[in-house]
């Protein structure tokens, strides 16, 4: 079964080292990474959204616009090809499962791409098209859609496999400030700072 | 029969991708509308554009100007037409012709009787009116239903007319000329629902740099203009005092500038609403330098001629060199034009021109990997100064090359090359290619498997093999240059990929199969005609065209040659007069709050005379909120040449037999639609509105264009290239092509024959395109836009034979007789006075071939009857009876 349904290792158990090892699994670090990539991602359909927005309003010309657009369509399609990869060796299923239908869309679309002899998808002579035009905004947002919900998941599972690992730290840290704070009350203003970035 | 059994498998879930705009039209049926306005043909003459050629073609009914002397022909009393008189009239002679025609066959074709009546009591009324009025019952007779299954004679006596929108008689008369600017639909649906619910498809058909012979061209400092949308002051405005007035687009209300207030015309002070932008809907300006963005250009040529092996084996260069030589003055032009030349093999050759030198001085660049220009001043010369040169250039030309054994060609570096030679100026790049590129950059493979040529699974490889003509023709767009391809190959030369270059830098494409100087004297004929039309006619540079409508409508896709910039924004690097344009449109607002919808094309341009002109064409149509509205105002030729345009963009985009399925789809939904909306129509069968009662018969002709037809032979450069005439084709001539007019010439009269200036032009009744209207004993003439077919029948009248054709008999004709002998006898005079009418009417002249009834017209002719049934496509009949059938699944 998934590591997902795996139940949360309990803390204050008996043996620290052990638990501590679990924690930080491969599985983990696939979805810290993810976490990150898809962080990109979503910066890389906000850019196409607004790309297409401005082609929609004519402030760009469309030949420059493609430029700007296509060598990005690649490394977007690379990097999410990447943390599939990832997770299948992490044996993460499910979360591959979810992302195996946008893989072979992306698959399909760049194999299904006019014929360019640079990387990319979007040729400038067929872009105005009302349709395509259309197309390419709604992929925008679908896509949007897609990594902010994925973006929540991978943060989820990332909390999930790292949890203990992140309490053992908080209470590491909790008990080192209230150290500090005996030793030093001076420090006491600053420490609802420090408090506010360790858990807020 | 392929495409029944596609079109059972696919069925209806196809059609459902294709969205199509609405787009109506009035209906020009025939008669009924053209005596209406013979009455109001007055007031015609002093339209906007008082445009002869408007007059003849499009701007109002041929027949409807008689003269008075001609009055006994024309224009019978109105109650000659009443329907108990027809007989009577039919047998005593003067019949009027135009509205007769229906009422001509009633004794010899029964199937007009019923169709035929309505006309004449309609025509009664109107002309009584005096086209007051005439428009409800004009409407009443367009949504007729008719039933095709039972009505065989559908085609009108005369071609067919643009349908007038139903716009008041102060409307009607400044709008724009439909041979310039047509809507599918003459009435616009109020929202996209109702458009979606006639299931035809909205879009407009431009022909803005047609050559006019009157034209308003305006001077002044101020071009009026909306301040929110940019849209030029028109006769479509409203004006709510003398200093204000409110735009048709957007409705924002503008100050009346000063300037405007004073009418140049009439000297007048304070009369804005009578100044020329406002009483003519095609104005040109001449603009100022806010127009500009760098001074305008000189008119720059650049001629790119193949010199390999095969291109002197075809011949082409010698006719190239003559007709150029011959044309050399009539360059369009002024002090500064400048032209150069280049020849390329494998190696690229540029002529250095310099004025002063004694002769032409070649330059020879044999690293094509990365062509570069050996001088920079010397190669672009001023034809003025280096004429002498130029002259002496072309006629050693043709000899210079005679024994190249070179067989490469070198076609991309040679264009890449011209694109550096012409990048400071801009300019026209014309390229004359006999092969397929074998060298350099853009070289090309064959792609074409002859066996497949009649294939019925879909044809390959009707898309680009390598972008690089394409981005080399964005390039040229960028820097204004438009490139022009004559490919004159025998063997496959890879259309698809190379027609991108003229596609994108919005130039013009110029085919000739098989051509041959000495083999193929037809080919070469064509040739000689396209060059000295395509040398002297008319050009812009530089161009851009927007083109901008009432709001709540949108502009979905273009189609024809260009680079689109923006939503509605065309970058034209040369503008040609014969070039059309096709717009698909969507309603995204209601138009609920508006009666009438405006759409403006205006084209900036540079013309030959190094003046920025603006060329700018308003066209008004009103908006309507009843289904039976949208199909009274239906232009069936306009929406089945914006169907051809969508279908050849499917086809490229998908599959060829997706575009089929797709056009038949647009028949069927159409007719399922116009039954489910006449909720009392009891009649089965296929039951169309007369106003697009020829939709299936135009489609099925669609289908058997080599565009788009399968099963029979085509080869796929033919087949490339009438996809690119469709898209770039002005609408006449579109139609012509793919639904030719077929007269009967051999018993030709001048009754209801058309009187221009001192000509009398016979106008003989258009026949179906069947095997069964042709008889044996008659000389049928053949109208298909490019070409004439003057088919002689093996019992062909004798005296039509020697009077015509200049021959004692029919076995002594010729075999490939192409030109009618100046004969003085009155049937020739007739016949020719005809087929000039028919020439004037067109940029390209086309040539004529005598067909004689044997094997050679089974090839030439006979694929054009659309309505028989071929080996592989099926007859009219046939056709409608699988329209049922879809319909009723």
């Amino acid at each position: 079964r998934s590591r997902l349904q795996h139940p949360p290792t309990e803390p204050g158990g008996t043996d620290k080292k052990n638990r501590r090892k679990m924690a930080f699994t491969f599985a983990a670090f696939c979805y810290m990474l993810a976490l990150l990539l898809t962080a990109a991602l979503i910066f890389f359909a906000i850019w196409h959204i607004i790309a297409f927005d401005e082609l929609k309003t004519d402030y760009k010309n469309p030949i420059d616009q493609c430029n700007t657009l296509n060598p990005l369509v690649l490394p977007e399609y690379l990097i999410h090809f990447f943390f599939c990869v990832m997770f299948l060796c992490a044996a993460e299923w499910l979360t591959l499962f979810l992302n195996l239908p946008l893989l072979a869309y992306h698959v399909w679309r760049y194999v299904s791409r006019p014929v360019m002899s640079c990387p990319g998808l979007y040729d400038p002579t067929t872009i105005m098209n009302a349709d395509i035009l259309a197309y390419c905004q709604k992929e925008g947002w679908c896509k949007l859609a897609f990594y902010l919900l994925s973006f929540f998941y991978y943060l989820y599972g990332y909390t999930h496999f790292s949890t203990f690992c992140v309490i053992l730290k908080n209470v590491q840290y909790l008990a080192n400030i209230s150290l500090a704070f005996k030793f030093f009350p001076f420090l006491s203003l600053n420490n609802k700072l420090v408090y506010f970035i360790f858990f807020g | 029969m392929g495409w029944v059994e596609r079109g059972l498998r696919h069925g209806l879930h196809i059609c459902i991708r294709i969205s199509f705009c609405t787009f109506h039209f009035s209906n020009p049926l025939m008669a009924s509308k053209h005596c209406g306005d013979t009455s109001s043909s007055s007031t015609g003459s002093a339209s906007p554009v008082p445009n002869n050629y408007d007059s003849l073609e499009g701007g109002s009914y041929p027949d409807s100007m008689p003269p008075s002397n001609n009055m006994t022909n024309q224009a019978p009393p109105i109650g000659c037409y009443s329907y108990h008189n027809m007989q009577s009239a039919y047998q005593h002679g003067p019949v009027p012709h135009s509205d007769a025609s229906p009422s001509h066959n009633v004794h010899s074709q029964p199937g007009y009787q019923q169709y035929s009546q309505p006309f004449p009591n309609l025509s009664q009324l109107s002309a009584a009116l005096g086209g007051l009025s005439g428009v409800p019952e004009l409407e009443v007779d367009a949504l007729r239903p008719v039933n095709l299954l039972q009505e065989r004679n559908l085609l009108p006596s005369r071609p067919l007319e643009a349908p007038e929108p139903n716009l008041s008689p102060d409307l009607k008369k400044v709008n724009c000329s439909p041979q310039t600017f047509r809507c599918t639909l003459t009435s616009i649906p109020q929202t996209q629902t109702l458009l979606n619910k006639a299931r035809l498809p909205l879009g407009l058909l431009l022909h803005p740099f047609r050559d006019l012979q009157q034209l308003p061209v305006i001077t002044s400092n101020t071009i009026v203009r909306c301040r929110s949308c940019r849209t030029y002051i028109n006769p479509f405005v409203t004006f709510l005092d003398q200093r204000r007035w409110k735009c048709n687009l957007c409705y924002r209300v503008n100050d009346v500038p000063d300037e405007f207030m004073y009418n140049p015309v009439t000297r007048s002070y304070g009369e804005p609403h009578k100044r020329p932008e406002v009483q003519n809907s095609t104005v040109e300006f001449i603009a100022s330098s806010d127009y500009m963005l760098r001074p305008p250009q000189p008119a720059v040529y650049l001629f790119a001629l193949e010199v390999s092996h095969n291109a002197v084996e075809a011949g082409y260069l010698k006719y190239f060199c003559e007709s150029l030589l011959e044309n050399l003055d009539k360059l369009p032009g002024d002090a500064r034009t400048r032209v150069g030349f280049l020849t390329f093999d494998s190696t690229v050759h540029f002529y250095n021109l310099q004025e002063g030198l004694s002769q032409p001085q070649m330059l020879v660049v044999s690293d094509i990997d990365d062509v570069f220009i050996p001088s920079h001043d010397s190669l672009m010369v001023n034809l003025k100064e280096s004429k002498e040169l130029v002259k002496e250039l072309l006629t050693s030309l043709p000899t210079m090359f005679s024994q190249s054994r070179e067989t490469h060609s070198a076609l991309g570096p040679a264009l890449q090359a011209a694109f550096k030679l012409m990048s400071p100026t801009g300019g026209r790049v014309t390229v004359f290619q006999t092969q397929l590129p074998t060298l350099g950059a853009g070289k090309l493979q064959s792609r074409e498997d002859p066996n497949q040529r009649s294939s019925t699974k879909g044809v390959q490889h009707l898309g680009p093999a390598t972008d690089f003509y394409k981005k080399l023709a964005l390039d040229c767009s960028g820097q204004q240059i438009g490139v022009d391809l004559f490919l004159l190959s025998s063997q496959y030369a890879d259309l698809a990929s190379l027609a991108c270059i003229s596609k994108y830098s919005a130039g013009s494409l110029f085919y000739y199969p098989s051509f041959h100087y000495i083999h193929n004297p037809a080919q070469l004929e064509k040739f000689q005609r396209d060059l000295d039309r395509y040398l002297t006619r008319k050009i812009g540079f530089e161009a851009v065209m927007r083109i901008r409508c009432t709001k709540g409508l949108s502009i979905h896709a273009f189609h024809g040659n260009f680079f689109v910039r923006s939503t509605d924004l065309l970058s034209l690097a040369n503008v040609n007069p014969d070039s059309a344009f096709a717009v698909q449109m969507s309603i995204e607002d209601s138009l609920a709050d508006s009666s009438l919808a405006c759409f403006q094309a205006a084209l900036l341009y540079t013309s030959s005379k190094g003046k920025r002109r603006i060329r700018v064409h308003t066209l008004c149509l009103p908006v309507v909120s009843q289904l039976s509205d949208v199909y009274a105002g239906a232009d069936v030729q306009a929406i089945t040449c914006l169907l051809a345009n969508m279908a050849i963009d499917r086809s490229i985009s998908s599959t060829l037999s997706d575009a089929r399925d797709a056009l038949v789809n647009a028949v069927v939904d159409f007719v399922s639609a116009y039954k489910s909306s006449v909720s009392n129509l009891q009649q089965s069968g296929v039951v169309v509105p007369a106003a697009m009662r020829l939709f299936p018969l135009y489609i099925l002709a669609l289908l058997k264009q080599k565009a788009l037809r399968t099963g029979t032979s085509t080869r796929l450069d033919e087949r490339i290239c009438a996809m690119c005439e469709f898209k770039t084709q002005p609408l006449p001539q579109l139609m012509r092509m793919v639904h030719p007019d077929l007269y009967r010439l051999d018993n030709i009269t001048d009754q209801g024959a058309l009187h221009l200036n001192d000509t009398v032009v016979p106008q003989p009744h258009l026949l179906h395109l069947s095997a069964e209207r042709l008889s044996r004993d008659g000389a049928f003439l053949m109208d298909c836009g490019n070409v004439f077919y003057l088919w002689i029948s093996k019992c062909c009248n004798e005296m039509f034979v020697r009077d015509v054709l200049g021959c004692p008999n029919y076995a002594s004709i010729p075999p490939n007789m192409n030109h009618i002998p100046e004969l003085q006898n009155p049937l020739s005079e007739r016949v020719r006075a005809f087929l000039d009418w028919l020439q004037d009417n067109r940029a390209f002249s086309s040539s004529i071939h005598i067909v004689k009834d044997d094997a050679s017209a089974k090839a030439t002719l006979f694929p054009h009857l659309v309505e028989d049934r071929s080996d592989v496509a099926s007859s009219y009949q046939e056709f409608l009876q699988h329209i049922q059938q879809q319909m009723s699944k």
